[in-house]
């Protein structure tokens, strides 16, 4: 059965509709990270694409909201005409799960809180998250946060919303912080580096005054297959530092992180859209790692475990990495077959620290082996008590974290 | 604001509580009314409570053991950083242990490759920074308070500074805390890495205050100190001309570092205080920083500057040494000392408005100064919207304290009626938890309460804080369901 509730107050009877039939709902908002998490058996699709449309924008004042459902892509747009941006950079995952590009919507974006290379400069989709309208698995509408960016009014229910991939609470409407798009980018490019160099020349880039926004480091095998020549050209392991700024700031910076990463290897540089190119294909990765039959891992660690965590893993399986967030971020692209290397990888992880998300991988696969990182027993206790206070029936994407999230 | 009825009970059982926790920190009970004395109130100093008895745990260990002693006795719990807390939040409860983190004092480790810190929840803010710097880095929130605060409280109420706007809160500079639940399970959130498995319980931990759990760790990000940071001081003829200066620049695409806005009586009572050589003839200050590469901050000040003299300005310094800029600055982070020289007492307003409301809220906080007789000098985070009204008064008046809060409360009411909110920064704590009616519905507040019901089900933790009825967390929990209205077919449930 397919729900498309138009307004807020439709939702919400629909909801409670679902609720007091104890009819279980998969929400889709542009339907494109559906192969994200365990896979789920719902009497209902909620599709949320009618509830779309800007509703506020002030440019002077840093601030959007929008339905939930409103594509990304016509906010994006609109935000471009103004000169700004969403700092977070949300990546697309349409082509990764073999899907059309641009197709995701706003609710999505802030249901999974993922995040694109400038992360560990401007924060994830939870750091701009300043408000929302929404209806929880217990049928009641409620809204949480406010339009402005300092708020401490209560606890910060957006963080708690950003992440739960729609196990808590349907998003209606959301308001977000939004900031201007940087006048000048450019990319200090590093050849031929280890990842045990490449983290430590990335460490010392995001240790300097220079303002650092991205940091990611491409073996030789990926690097071959970027779109931007002069990275596709290298013949060698590509190791990226994104500058932005204005103008006269980006060009000193450049220089002074060229001779600071020159020490490691030949340096080059990407201007305005061969940078922008670039960094959208390490965001959206599925270019980068183009076999769609392998399984994809998404590991998040400390900057300075990335590479040891992969080439634990390396030893292990056959796998392809690339590393983002200035080697915090560690993509592995192993093959689907048995556990999809969970207990390697897990192992590795939990070494360090950190999480593991099996991003693709097929269904079965995904029924076996929990996508998510199992949590420690007393988070996992007080997060299923979070999801029987907002969803006590298990209505809301059943199953999609965890079995009892 | 009425504090919940003492537990008379609880309150009888005060030797008993003291013997148990003597047992679990045998050297860190305090149970004699002249040591209470220090904890009876907070930075909200117009409240004060003894408590039951204060205990200062020294390990994590203890944390856990004296909250599950807590939580098996139905014992009231109220955790206290620093006692800066300008809500009241660490205001103790006469029937409730005071449990004091001032023993978590330590820097455990600085990872300067990974780009953060792991701290003690006791650590003040300033100490994080003062720990890094020989490294370069620095902590970037840095409320006024920031000598004395600890980071534990700045984890407590996501605690901001003049940096914020460029940097964000504590929220965004928060990686993990290691967190003991009142049934004293001790549980990581978080850690070195970003973004969260599961749920993001730490999102909801930081600005929580005090009522999830208390912290015993807390890993921060540190940041590279910029190469150069150079601060402009604007003057107005006009708190609209200096509002409409704030709104051009970040049209133009500039995050400063800080944007600060001060009022003629705040100005005044800086410059008295401090001689920061404030201009006494302007409506309006605005004091813009700049920060990042040499370059950057030069073209950065040109535009500030041109935008500025477009918008009004009358008088326009920009700083030339490191001298010169923490003087500008040294003004605003005394205003609040500053202006209580000026007055007996005074009350610290903290709402958030959308900027371009400032001239309203402006105005109508004039008629609101002649109708309650009371003075108000304003300081503002003017970059993000969020106001400090601080409102004249003089306790020893009878009447003018109540004026004063009521005074108080139209102005968060009016924050809220111009698509604001109650608190950018300070948190609800005692002062503002009647108000919270007025942002959020029963729906909202319960299902904030939920959150509360999954951490705390007993309600133990902070009690009287934030929320204005705390409903029992069985009837939060119940389900009011009625008849099906959609035909769905009955399938199994897995
Ligand atoms: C002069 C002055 C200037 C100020 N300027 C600013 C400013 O610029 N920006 C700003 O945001 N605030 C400011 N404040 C407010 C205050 O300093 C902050 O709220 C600060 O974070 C409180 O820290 P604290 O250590 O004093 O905490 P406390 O006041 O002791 O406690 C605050 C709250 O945190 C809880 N708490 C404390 N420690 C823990 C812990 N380990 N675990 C769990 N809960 C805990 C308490 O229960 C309480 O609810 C200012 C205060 C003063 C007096």
């Amino acid at each position: 059965m397919l729900l498309r509730p138009e307004d807020p107050a439709r939702l919400a009877e629909m909801v409670a509709g679902a609720l007091a039939d104890g009819t279980p709902l998969e929400l889709v908002g542009g339907g494109t990270k559906r192969g994200l998490g365990r896979p789920m058996q719902a009497a209902a699709t909620l599709d949320l694409s009618g509830l779309a449309g800007i509703q506020l924008y002030e440019p002077a004042e840093l601030v959007m909201a929008a339905g939930a459902g409103t594509p990304l892509a016509a906010i994006e747009a609109e935000l471009a005409a103004n000169g700004q941006m969403l700092a977070f950079e949300p990546p697309d995952y349409g082509p990764l799960y073999g899907g059309p590009a641009g197709r995701q919507t706003i609710g999505g974006v802030f249901a999974t809180n993922l995040a694109g290379p400038r992360r560990i400069k401007a924060g994830a989709a939870r750091d701009h998250f300043l408000g929302t309208g929404a209806v929880s698995g217990r049928g009641e509408a409620f809204k949480a946060g406010g339009r402005v960016v300092k708020n401490v009014t209560g606890y910060d229910l957006c963080k708690l919303l950003a992440g739960s991939h729609g196990t808590l609470a349907v998003l209606h409407s959301v308001t977000f912080k939004v900031l201007p798009a940087p006048e000048k980018a450019r990319t200090v490019l590093v050849f031929g580096l280890d990842p045990a160099t490449a983290a430590a020349a990335m460490a010392a880039a995001l240790g300097s005054p220079h303002e650092v926004a991205s940091a990611a480091h491409l073996p030789p095998g990926i690097a071959a297959r970027s779109a931007v020549d002069f990275v596709r050209g290298a013949g060698a392991a590509v190791t990226a530092v994104r500058v932005e700024g204005p103008g006269p700031s980006v060009a000193v910076r450049c220089t002074a992180l060229r001779e600071l990463l020159g020490a490691h290897g030949a340096v080059e540089e990407l201007h305005s859209s061969r940078s922008a190119r670039f960094w959208a294909e390490v965001r959206d990765v599925a270019g980068l790692l183009p076999d769609p039959a392998t399984a994809l891992w998404r590991l998040s660690v400390a900057p300075m475990d990335g590479h040891r965590v992969a080439a634990e893993v390396g030893r292990a399986l056959p796998a392809e990495l690339l590393f983002d967030w200035a080697g915090g971020l560690v993509w592995l692209a192993v093959p689907a077959e048995g556990d999809a290397g969970a207990a390697i990888v897990r192992g590795a992880v939990a070494g360090v620290g950190g999480h593991a998300t099996l991003v693709r991988a097929p269904e079965a696969l995904r029924a076996a082996v929990p996508p998510f990182q199992p949590q420690a027993p007393g988070v996992a206790a007080l997060s299923a008590r979070v999801k029987a206070g907002f969803d006590p029936r298990g209505i809301l994407n059943p199953g999609r974290m965890a079995p009892d999230l | 604001m009425l504090m919940p009825e003492p537990d008379r009970a609880t309150i009888a059982r005060r030797d008993e509580i003291v013997a148990a926790l003597r047992v679990i920190v045998p050297d860190g009970v305090i149970d004699r009314a002249e040591g209470m004395r220090v904890y009876e109130s907070d930075g909200l100093t117009a409240y004060r409570q003894l408590p039951l008895v204060v205990v200062l745990p020294g390990t994590t260990q203890q944390v856990a053991d004296v909250l599950r002693w807590c939580g098996r006795n139905g014992v009231k719990v109220v955790p206290r950083g620093a006692g800066t807390s300008l809500s009241g939040g660490a205001l103790p409860l006469a029937d409730g242990v005071l449990l004091g983190m001032a023993r978590f004092n330590r820097v455990l480790e600085i990872d300067a490759d990974n780009r953060c810190a792991v701290v003690q929840p006791g650590v003040t803010n300033l100490g994080i920074s003062q720990a890094v710097a020989h490294l370069g880095f620095y902590y970037a929130p840095d409320p006024s308070s920031q000598i004395a605060c600890t980071i534990g409280g700045n984890v407590a109420e996501n605690s901001g500074g003049v940096h914020c706007l460029k940097y964000g809160l504590t929220t965004n500079n928060v990686l993990g805390v290691e967190m003991v639940t009142i049934d004293g399970e001790v549980v990581r959130l978080g850690g070195r890495h970003l973004d969260s498995a599961g749920y993001d319980l730490l999102g909801i931990v930081v600005g929580s205050e005090g009522l999830l759990g208390v912290v015993t760790e807390v890993t921060v990000r540190i940041l590279p100190k910029p190469s150069t940071a150079r601060a402009v001081l604007i003057g107005f003829p006009t708190s609209e001309a200096a509002g409409d200066c704030v709104a051009a620049i970040i049209a133009a695409g500039i995050i400063p570092g800080g944007m600060e806005m001060m009022d003629r009586l705040a100005i005044h009572a800086a410059e008295d205080f401090v001689h920061a050589g404030y201009p006494r003839d302007v409506e309006a200050l605005l004091i813009v920083e700049l920060d990042g590469p040499a370059a950057e901050v030069d073209h950065l000040i040109e535009r500030v500057a041109e935008i500025a003299r477009e918008r009004g300005s009358v008088t326009l310094r920009v700083s030339e040494s490191e001298a010169e800029r923490l003087a500008f600055w040294a003004g605003r982070k005394a205003a609040f000392p500053a202006v209580g020289r000026i007055s007996p007492d005074y009350y610290c307003m903290d709402g958030t408005i959308p900027r371009h409301r400032l001239p309203l809220v402006l105005s109508r906080m004039r008629e609101m100064e002649a109708q309650y007789g009371l003075r108000v000098a304003n300081v503002f985070h003017a970059g993000d919207g969020n106001l400090h009204p601080l409102i004249l008064y003089d306790a020893n008046r009878p009447g003018e304290l109540e004026r004063a809060e009521a005074f108080g409360s139209d102005i968060l009411r009016l924050c809220v009626e111009v698509g604001g909110v109650l608190t950018g920064e300070h948190g609800v704590g005692v002062e503002k938890r009647d108000l919270m009616g007025t942002m959020f519905d029963e729906n909202d507040l319960a299902h904030q309460q939920r959150l509360k019901c999954a951490f705390d089900p007993d309600g133990l933790l902070n009690p009287g804080k934030v929320f204005p009825t705390l409903h029992r967390c069985a009837e939060l929990g119940r389900l009011h369901v009625s008849g099906g209205k959609l035909p769905f077919p009955d399938l199994p449930r897995f």
